[in-house]
């Protein structure tokens, strides 16, 4: 259900760009001039939202931390002009490029340069099916959560490539501890997202974006987070993705307190930043799927706020995301190894698995109407809860409460 | 058309084959799970995108990680690469000889069988279409799968929930698989 | 509850990056060389020289080159040399003072030995930290035209200090005055009770034990 407004001017202003410069070019090249157009409009956009996310997060970690973070870096032509430190990823940027490369003697020459090629070049393949607006998906797939989550996979051997190509044991065994987290949490991301695709019955992102579109009186949106299993969902969802971009608290990979930078020790300069790069990407293509998944997508929030255009709407959301993530970043401590797998093995996984059972619920008593709509929400509410606190308790047995003898 | 196959079964079958000339064992691993992301390039284009798409979730994220880890632990501390006897003509004459008799096999079975001539275009098939086949005809298999795949995952967790000595070294178990 | 824990953090940190922009408890940068934290009132870096008055430094040294500091000093960063002639100092009483007056910067510990033995309160320990020369030897020792500050920016940056030696040179310096009066009094008594024949003139023994004169300056003196 597509209401008015989506034919507003702005809505379709990028799209009549694209195809006003396709068709200046003769017909045989039209379809990659479409799709040139269509990647390098990704990419210019991501690439500046990874750059905008890198100053936004130190700004951001500063004000939670009580202190100001980078403010000095302006334009180098204009001497005395300090830009709020806006300017500070383009300064980062040639100091990443202009940096020695350094590749340790005895390391895979071929190996240690694929890793992160390898490593960028799929995080920015799974750009290709997030839905940024009504007609803003750049490729319709129609498995393409299968295809996120191959893509996404392939990151892994990346970081196994760089932790054994630098030829040294720490970094060997970082590699391993990074790849024991990937490999533990990609299984509550997979099997949060499922119970959507139960849901909706499709693995297309822009039918779960279209199935979200319509709202209670105009005003609540039918949003997939608005429900029990959702709202669940979402919470093992988000967990999981901070697990898989290797972000705090699950940052052990990259912790400089554990051995050293981890699977990037041996690393420099560019090579360094593109890790890094991976890292971002990753996180925003996660937040992305979560945005669609369960935030619904380009979807405004009232049926009245429908002028603003889509894109707009998608990355309200997403940065929306991002800075929970940085606000969680600089609020929660570090997780060990044996901590980490542990929550993924033994709490997320069976909750994940109790949300699956509670989305089939869902769908089973669709047709409940009347005082059973309110049976059917606590009862699905009751199937993750009540599971939640019982495992919380008997998980966090023998653990008293920490009491801090000299915090305010 | 027939030019993407070729690059990709060259590709593909390059890899393999330096995959099994090589010395190093790591090298190996890495060129086999490059012609396993041949294998899906090939299902890519011949329009199974569900199924290219299961092959490198499975393949390339798990099993590789899978052949990795088993190679990674059970490494006797070696950096030096595998030592291979020096060539004979013994040796020689013995791997020509199976060689040509699989290939003679292979040749003469591809060549007896009789392949339809197929359609112009490829069947488009939604995911909804497999998914109801997969339900419908073979449901049984898919749900003996499912069971067999959850007693998987319940013992992982079960190991890593009573035995403290099973560290992030443990296969993976219960993947999706079509 | 599972979680109730994160959620009062995630509050915490919130409270924390809401109150950064008005509490000034939840800002705590100092955009340092714009803005400069307030020193405390001991803080050292490395000695300097005082003088009475700003118009006249070299003339006015307190120091009158008695090489204790130089002795004292466990690093030996400071070259004394005494002058070949006398000057009169605040009292009027003529005494030596340094031609040479030299600490190396690059050796002080800022111990705050030389304070401490110094009889006169002619070296005191000065709060500047933003020295930074770029050459590693010339730059980083200090001659006596470098080191010789007035006695007003003494007061500026230690104020109780420079109140306390002030007042405690003046006080010695009326005692010395009221000494020297009850002398010239005893003095001018025994002269005039001389002609009658007293007893021989005794030499006052308060001239005798006269403490070297500092040199006297009220506070808040016209040095400025």
């Amino acid at each position: 259900m597509i209401a008015a407004g989506p034919d507003s001017f702005l809505e379709r202003a990028p799209l009549a760009l694209r195809d006003w410069a396709v068709q200046l070019l003769p017909v045989p090249l039209q379809w990659l001039a479409h799709h040139v157009i269509t990647i390098v409009a990704v990419l210019a956009v991501f690439g500046l939202f990874f750059a905008f996310t890198t100053i936004a997060e130190r700004k951001l970690l500063a004000r939670l931390q009580n202190r100001l973070g980078p403010n000095r870096t302006g334009l180098p032509w204009i001497k005395g002009l300090r830009l709020f430190g806006l300017s500070q990823p383009f300064a980062d940027a040639v100091k990443a490029i202009t940096k020695e490369d350094i590749v340790p003697a005895a390391a895979d020459k071929i190996l240690h340069f694929l890793a992160p090629v390898i490593v960028v070049g799929f995080s920015l393949m799974t750009f290709a099916v997030l839905p940024f607006g009504r007609q803003y998906l750049p490729v319709d797939l129609d498995a393409a959560l299968l295809y996120f989550f191959a893509a996404g996979a392939a990151t892994e051997l990346a970081i196994f490539m760089a932790g054994w190509s630098s030829r040294n044991k720490y970094s060997l065994l970082a590699a391993m501890r990074a790849l024991a987290q990937l490999i533990s949490y990609e299984l509550p991301l997979i099997l949060s997202v499922v119970p959507v695709v139960l849901v909706t019955s499709t693995l297309s992102t822009k039918a779960i974006v279209i199935a979200q579109g319509t709202w209670s009186f105009g005003l609540l949106p039918h949003w997939f987070i608005f429900t029990p299993w959702g709202f669940a969902g979402f919470i093992i969802f988000l967990i999981a993705a901070l697990a898989e971009s290797n972000r705090s608290p699950f940052d052990l990979p990259e912790a400089e307190s554990e051995l050293v930078a981890g699977h990037l020790t041996e690393y420099s300069g560019f090579k360094y930043a593109l890790f890094f790069m991976a890292e971002y990407f990753g996180l925003t293509a996660l937040s992305g799927l979560g945005v669609t998944l369960f935030l619904g997508g380009w979807q405004a929030p009232c049926a009245f706020l429908q002028f603003i255009p889509s894109y707009a709407w998608f990355m309200m959301k997403l940065i929306g995301m991002i800075v929970f993530f940085i606000w969680v970043r600089g609020t929660l401590l570090r997780l060990r190894i044996d901590q980490l797998t542990r929550l993924s093995w033994q709490f997320l996984v069976p909750l994940a698995l109790l949300n699956l059972g509670n989305a089939a619920f869902w769908v089973l008593t669709a047709q409940w109407a009347g005082p059973l709509q309110l049976v059917r929400w606590i009862v699905s509410a009751a199937i993750i809860v009540v599971p939640f606190i019982l495992m919380g308790r008997s998980l966090t047995a023998g653990f008293a409460p920490r009491t801090y003898r000299y915090a305010p | 058309m027939t030019i993407a196959l070729l690059l990709i079964a060259g590709l593909m079958l390059g890899s393999a084959t330096a995959a099994m000339a090589g010395r190093n064992l790591i090298h190996s691993a890495l060129l086999l799970i490059a012609s396993w992301a041949g294998v899906a390039a090939i299902y890519l284009w011949a329009g199974a995108e569900f199924v290219a798409f299961a092959q490198v979730l499975v393949y390339v994220g798990a099993i590789s990680m899978v052949v990795l880890f088993a190679v990674l632990l059970t490494r006797q501390n070696q950096i030096a690469d595998q030592l291979i006897a020096p060539p004979t003509r013994l040796r020689a004459a013995a791997a020509v000889t199976t060689g040509s008799c699989v290939a003679a096999v292979l040749a003469a079975a591809i060549c007896s069988s009789s392949f339809a001539p197929g359609a112009a275009e490829p069947p488009s098939t939604t995911v909804r279409q497999i998914g109801l086949e997969l339900m419908r005809q073979d449901g049984a298999a898919l749900l003996i799968v499912g069971i067999i795949l959850t007693v998987a995952l319940l013992g992982a967790t079960i190991l890593a929930a009573t035995d403290p000595k099973v560290g992030p070294g443990s296969s993976r178990a219960g993947e999706d698989v079509p | 509850m599972l979680g109730s824990g994160i959620l009062n953090g995630l509050l915490v940190t919130a409270k924390n990056f809401v109150g950064s922009y008005y509490d000034p408890r939840r800002m705590v940068t100092v955009e340092y060389p714009e803005q400069k934290t307030a020193l405390p009132e001991n803080y050292r870096n490395f000695p300097f020289l005082i003088s009475e008055s700003a118009t006249d430094p070299m003339g006015t040294l307190r120091c009158v080159a008695c090489q204790i500091c130089e002795k004292e000093c466990p690093p030996q960063c400071i070259i004394i040399e005494k002058s070949k002639d006398k000057k009169p100092d605040a009292t009027g009483k003529l005494q030596l003072y340094p031609a040479v007056f030299g600490i190396d910067t690059s050796v002080c510990m800022s111990c705050q030995i030389c304070v401490e033995v110094c009889p006169f309160d002619a070296i005191k320990m000065d709060q500047v930290f933003e020295v930074a020369a770029t050459d590693r030897f010339q730059d980083l020792f200090l001659s006596r035209e470098q080191l010789a500050k007035p006695n007003s920016y003494f007061h500026q940056i230690h104020p109780t200090d420079a109140a306390e030696v002030d007042g405690r040179l003046s006080a010695e310096r009326k005692a010395a005055e009221e000494k020297a009066k009850a002398a010239a009094a005893a003095k001018a008594a025994a002269a005039a009770a001389k002609p009658a024949g007293a007893p021989p003139p005794v030499s006052s023994p308060a001239a005798a034990v006269k403490p070297p004169g500092p040199a006297p300056s009220t506070p808040g003196a016209p040095a400025a």
